[in-house]
């Protein structure tokens, strides 16, 4: 099958790459890239394990064709280092004892990520919602919900003070 | 599982797109629905043409008396507010419980639509907001009420050279009525049951049944349902073939729900 040359953005790089058309993003970024922090869970865009950040907002790598992302800025869970809010909610994670195998963390980071900066009113019911699209077998999410609702509570008196 | 190989192709105008769909490709948008399936081999493709980079494929204007929502639209656009008006306060509520907030930064309410699952959302709430599809085909624009659009499972009343491009939805007053449930054991799960209620000042109101694994059942005057949910809801499943008790059960439920729902907004 003919390959097709893709522009990415990944984690802050301007990439070319070469893509067969079935190839899905996750595969890409993991086997083209060795970014092997974008884990392939259900492969149908349930178990939220591939979520990423294409253009800027989360998505299903699994499920989203290299192809279409031709031009995209990709940032995977690699690219946050710098990133405060992640940061914040690393901690939190490890202090709530969100994880275990780890399996599920990159997509559940990057989907909290997003909670906390785009809900900053969040209450525990919403945060349950909004996290309902990535699956932990580990943990029973209670670690995963307090880990969110902590760093959501300690912005919300930092903007206050 | 991996895809099938196929080829990609990007048109780059809808002249482009409709060529490449006469050639045999199938349209993909946000992939969302077609994506799991290509990956459990279900759906084996020759070429997918990409729609999501046509002028004007995402986007919504008002349109005279209409509000015109571009096929590209995505969910999570629409949950965050980009239709206007009540008709944009009603879907924005039905944006927010499709799948997931990653799925829906992705998934169209064009590819939603013409993708023509049962259990999706949009397949049983454009019917009873009374919405027309616009389809795009040789012959230019052709508009398709939204009640006769889904035909069976994964079928439409789209012509085989046309292209879902639009669909259009009727500027609502600030006093309709709106009352939606579906049945999920999770958040973000396909529908086992849907039920949507329709009521506009001065007018019958309008409700839709679906999710049970076939076209959506729309009502057109559905008074008799409101004034007695119970003796109603049972009429209209006696008239559905094929349901197990259960199914049976949570419909009724789902259309007791939408009425309820619809009487308290």
């Amino acid at each position: 099958m003919t390959r097709i040359a893709i522009s990415l953005t990944v984690n802050g790089t301007p990439t070319e790459l070469l893509a067969e058309p079935r190839e899905q993003l996750a595969d890409l970024l993991r086997g083209g890239l060795l970014l092997t922090g974008t884990h392939v869970g259900c492969e149908h865009g349930v178990c939220g394990a591939c979520t990423i950040e294409i253009d800027g907002v989360p998505a299903r790598s699994c499920i989203t064709h290299a192809g279409s992302c031709d031009g995209a800025v990709i940032r995977t869970i690699e690219g946050f280092g710098g990133d405060a809010v992640m940061a914040a909610l690393r901690e939190a994670f490890a202090r709530e004892h969100a994880l275990q195998c780890g399996y599920c963390t990159p997509g559940m980071l990057v989907a909290a990520r997003d909670i906390v900066l785009r809900l900053p009113e969040a209450d525990e019911a919403r945060v349950r919602e909004e996290m309902a699209g990535n699956l932990c077998r580990c943990t029973g999410y209670r670690g995963i919900v307090r880990a969110v609702l902590r760093v959501l509570a300690a912005r919300r008196q930092g903007l206050q003070d | 599982m991996k895809p099938a190989p196929f080829a990609y192709a990007r048109p780059k105008d809808w002249s482009d797109a409709l060529k490449l769909l006469a050639a045999g490709g199938r349209p993909g948008a946000g992939t969302q629905s077609l994506g799991p399936l290509l990956n459990l081999r279900l759906a084996q493709p020759d070429t997918i043409a990409d729609l999501r980079h046509l002028p004007g494929y995402a986007g919504v204007a008002r349109a005279g008396g209409a509000i015109r929502i571009g096929a590209g639209t995505t969910h999570a656009a629409i949950e965050d507010g980009a239709v206007p008006g009540r008709v944009g306060e009603i879907m924005a509520a039905v944006a927010r419980r499709i799948a997931y907030r990653p799925v829906r930064n992705r998934g169209t309410i064009g590819g939603s639509l013409a993708h023509a699952d049962p259990a999706a959302d949009w397949v049983a709430v454009l019917p009873a907001l009374g919405a027309t599809a616009i389809a795009l085909g040789p012959r230019g624009e052709r508009r398709i009420p939204t009640a006769g659009f889904v035909t069976g499972i994964f079928e439409t009343a789209l012509a085989v050279d046309e292209l879902l491009r639009a669909v259009e939805l009727p500027v609502l007053p600030a006093a309709a009525r709106w009352g939606h449930w579906k049945f999920c054991r999770k958040v973000g799960e396909f529908s086992k049951a849907t039920a949507c209620v329709l009521a506009l000042p001065g007018q019958a109101p309008r409700a839709v049944l679906a999710a049970l694994d076939a076209p959506p059942l729309v009502i057109e005057d559905a008074r008799a349902l409101m004034a007695d949910p119970v003796a109603e809801a049972a009429r209209l499943l006696d008239g559905l073939s094929g349901l197990t008790a259960w199914r049976r059960a949570i419909a009724g439920t789902a259309l007791r729900h939408a009425v309820e729902l619809a009487g308290a907004a």
